[in-house]
């Protein structure tokens, strides 16, 4: 499928984020990590102000939206990579922070693929604002679909 | 008065970040990512999808592996000193393989005001494939 360009610069609908400590938990579980950051609250008010989210914990905005935060190019899971991410950090995130997140596509383009066939690139960002408007972290994020089914 | 880790002073540049290994991954670390993160791509859960996208079972999700990389740095410095984290993702985990993660102090710089490292990180599985290859800004204290 010929990429369709003009959904460069789309955005999708802000997405209201609470930074909550039980699905950090979760989350630091989930990546094995027993830092006492994500668990402790008085280790880590001493430590970091509070609570801290894990590194990648950006990614469970995905919880939040509704399906109108999200701003996808139409892609075939089956023949779709998670090809980057990128996290950039601007100022401390803490459990029970409050974050609006807006997603737009920031580019698109096709290469060949090593296997046959054109690969898509969507790249998406997403930038995260507390609720008095500071911006503390962007989330860049780099999809490709491939040419045809996925494999090693 | 937090703690500090490690003043920028004392970090060198090609100093190793000390390695951390998972030993083989379940797909049940799978379905407890899924549920903590919200990504629910059957390709990652549902074995009748994944072969029916050409997969002999279901393998890790990209994030979960960055999740797992990702404490190499904050093992390192402590999580509120990232200020940057990059990956780019090579091949794929399966059910059973091993994550060994890697990194190096690659660069001491000044930035934004903040007295700053950066580095490479890798994540292999225990053939030696990259699954990951990363990058990290961090900022440190100075010693006093």
């Amino acid at each position: 499928m010929p990429i369709d360009r003009s959904w460069i610069g789309r955005t999708g609908e802000p997405v209201v984020m609470h930074v909550e400590r039980g699905k950090i938990r979760e989350f630091a579980r989930a990546i094995k990590d027993a830092d006492p950051l994500y668990f402790d609250e008085e280790y880590a008010k001493r430590e970091a102000g509070g609570i801290m989210p894990p590194v990648t914990f950006l990614q469970t905005m995905a919880h939040w939206d509704d399906g109108r935060g999200r701003v996808r190019p139409p892609m075939d899971l089956k023949r779709t990579l998670h090809g980057e991410q990128e996290f950039e950090f601007l100022r401390p995130i803490h459990a029970g922070g409050v974050l609006t997140a807006r997603t737009r596509v920031a580019d698109m383009y096709e290469k060949p693929g090593r296997r046959g066939g054109t690969m898509t690139f969507v790249v998406m960002e997403t930038e995260f604002t507390t609720q008095r408007g500071e911006l503390v972290a962007r989330a860049r994020q780099v999809g490709i679909e491939t040419g045809q089914v996925v494999k090693d | 008065m937090p703690a500090v880790k490690r003043y920028w002073e004392d970090v060198k540049e090609g100093e190793a970040l000390p390695e951390m290994r998972i030993e083989g991954l379940t797909r049940t670390d799978f379905v407890r990512y899924a549920g903590a993160s919200g990504d629910f791509n059957p390709i990652h859960h549902d074995q009748t999808f994944a072969e029916a996208s050409g997969n002999p079972t279901v393998f890790a999700m990209g994030m979960l592996n960055a999740g797992i990389l990702s404490r190499v740095v904050t093992r390192f410095v402590g999580r509120p000193a990232v200020r940057r984290y990059r990956v780019r993702f090579a091949t794929r985990a399966w059910p059973g393989d091993d994550v060994v993660c890697t990194g190096k102090v690659t660069r001491k710089l000044e930035e934004d005001g903040e007295a700053r490292i950066a580095g490479e990180l890798h994540a292999v599985n225990q053939k030696g494939e990259t699954l990951i290859s990363g990058s990290f800004v961090a900022a440190l204290p100075r010693r006093p």
